[in-house]
């Protein structure tokens, strides 16, 4: 199992693919932005999800656990170098 | 006496612990700032700031104090110092005093008469984190904050006070600026809006380093619990909600301004220390405008988080608006929808098409004879904004709406009816009238 889908909002811009991609666990608000069910994803739906993360044009779907189990960080905004 | 020997550090007796007032005794009459000597005659010295280095002694009586985020976050202080003394790295002291919340006036207020004090929290913050640099940040509407802030630096520096080296920054004046991590990007070169977390402030924030971000007035309590103990802090308010608190107490009150508190003061003792209500009150408004209405009745609530919460409210920016009888509450409610949507950083679509939509609403609901489906478009939205955003924006706007529609359920009736009770025209409940600022 790889866990649940982590989402970032700002990289989000409404394209839909995601819930097109993923119905079962994904679908759109009246301004057709992303509403994640967030629990973690069965396996057998996984492939779904895989599809899903990777059609996103904006990256903002990923996983929130790789599947070694070690927390994967989201995209944060840029940041200035220290 | 010759400049050179009131220079001189005199042995000054002990300072007896504030009763109450504490964050505003010695607040002048006319308003102006203490000064570093009149701030030090009153409090005592702070000790601790100047010289000494990681202190674990700090993080201990902040955390047996029980002190809790003065900002609207409400986390507990001494935590949050500990996260941030634990990383590696040199740490950095952000004072929030943007205070964006056009109903809140507390850390201004704070700013202009007792700068000396929050100083005092942020020199002994950063020694207590190693921290090199500190910023307090203020609005940049703000300028007689930060000429008080500038004259109260140059006083310190000239007595060589604060290891720290301690500076201003004017951020922008939106709404959503004050937030942390938008107050972060802010001052690393970008625009005031917030970011996705992780990583956390403590983790990486000014530059990268982890950053210790507290709210003014938290860092002025900080300054006495420091001096006087944790067991004296605890001596006001409740066990799990200790000490005083500012509130910017508005509306239909005889004396409005910022006001101290013990937490846990009822609503009508707050409105009795202002001189009283000038009028029967409809509802207040209680946390500012990301909070809830509660009825003009319920003035037996008591200012704590456990209470409020069980009314959908919560203490928040601590900005208390009485709203009188004879006002709509839904009218003053649909401008303060109007001006949430457009405080929106427009990053996230729920909340910046979500709050846009229930603005509208709003503005169909008030003005025209809408039909009962405006109402349960707003209520579907509330739903569909809440939480769906990188900071709390929306959620706030949301439940401030929800709140209205609830508590207001009557006057949402006579608008059905293209009717209103309103007699009182005005804008009570107050906003920034300019043109809203850039984010930068």
């Amino acid at each position: 199992m790889s866990g649940s889908l982590r989402f970032d909002p700002i990289a989000c811009d409404g394209h839909g693919l995601c819930a097109e991609l993923f119905p079962e666990w994904i679908r759109n608000d009246d301004w057709g932005f992303p509403i994640l069910d967030p629990r973690p994803v069965p396996a057998g739906l996984e492939q779904h999800a895989r599809q899903a993360i990777a059609a996103c044009p904006k990256l903002a779907l990923s996983w929130a656990r790789s599947e070694d189990g070690r927390e994967r960080r989201g995209r944060a905004a840029p940041r200035a170098r220290a | 006496m010759s400049p050179a020997a009131a220079q001189t550090r005199r042995e000054a007796p002990p300072v007896a612990p504030p009763r109450f007032p504490r964050l505003l005794e010695g607040v002048r009459p006319d308003g102006r700032a203490l000064t570093l000597a009149e701030h030090l005659e009153l409090h005592g010295a702070a000790g601790g700031g100047g010289r000494s280095g990681r202190g674990a002694e700090l993080a201990e009586v902040l955390v047996a104090s029980g002190l809790l985020g003065r900002g609207g976050g409400g986390f507990p202080a001494g935590r949050k110092l500990q996260a941030v003394a634990s990383r590696r790295g040199r740490a950095v002291v952000v004072a929030n005093g943007t205070e964006g919340e056009p109903a809140s006036g507390k850390d201004k207020a704070l700013l202009r008469t007792k700068p000396h004090l929050v100083l005092d929290g942020v020199a002994l913050a950063a020694a207590a984190i190693g921290a090199e640099e500190a910023i307090v940040a203020v609005g940049r509407s703000a300028e007689r904050e930060r000429a008080v802030l500038e004259r109260g630096l140059a006083e310190r520096r000239e007595r060589r006070l604060d290891a720290v080296r301690i500076r201003v920054e004017s951020a922008p004046d939106r709404f959503v600026a004050g937030e942390e991590t938008a107050l972060l990007q802010w001052l690393n070169g970008g625009p005031a809006k917030p970011t996705t977390v992780p990583p956390r402030p403590f983790e990486r924030g000014v530059g990268g380093r982890p950053t210790l971000v507290q709210n003014v007035e938290t860092l002025a309590h900080v300054a006495l619990i420091a001096r006087f103990g944790a067991a004296w802090f605890r001596e006001l308010g409740t066990p799990e909600e200790p000490g005083t608190a500012l509130v910017t107490l508005g509306g239909a009150v005889r004396q409005p301004g910022v006001y101290e508190i013990p937490l846990g003061t009822t609503l009508d003792r707050l409105v009795a220390t202002a001189g009283g209500a000038t009028g029967p009150i409809r509802a207040f408004l209680v946390g500012g405008y990301f909070g809830a209405w509660i009825d003009g009745r319920d003035g037996g609530v008591r200012l704590l988080d456990a209470e409020l919460g069980e009314r959908g409210a919560a203490l928040g920016a601590r900005a208390v608006v009485a709203l009188p009888e004879g006002a709509c509450g839904l009218v003053e409610a649909a401008r303060v929808a109007r001006y949430l949507a457009g405080e929106s950083a427009g990053q996230c679509g729920p909340c910046r098409f979500g709050l846009a939509a229930i603005a509208d609403a709003m503005a169909v609901l008030v003005t025209a004879k809408a039909s009962p489906a405006v109402v349960e478009r707003v209520e579907r939205w509330l739903g569909q904004v809440a939480g769906r955003g990188a900071c709390r924006h929306p959620d706030g706007a949301a439940r401030f709406v929800g709140s209205t529609l609830e508590v207001f359920g009557d006057e949402v009736e006579l608008h059905l009816r293209g009717r209103c009770s309103g007699r009182i025209h005005g804008n009570l409940l107050p906003l920034q009238s300019a043109q809203p600022d850039g984010w930068r």
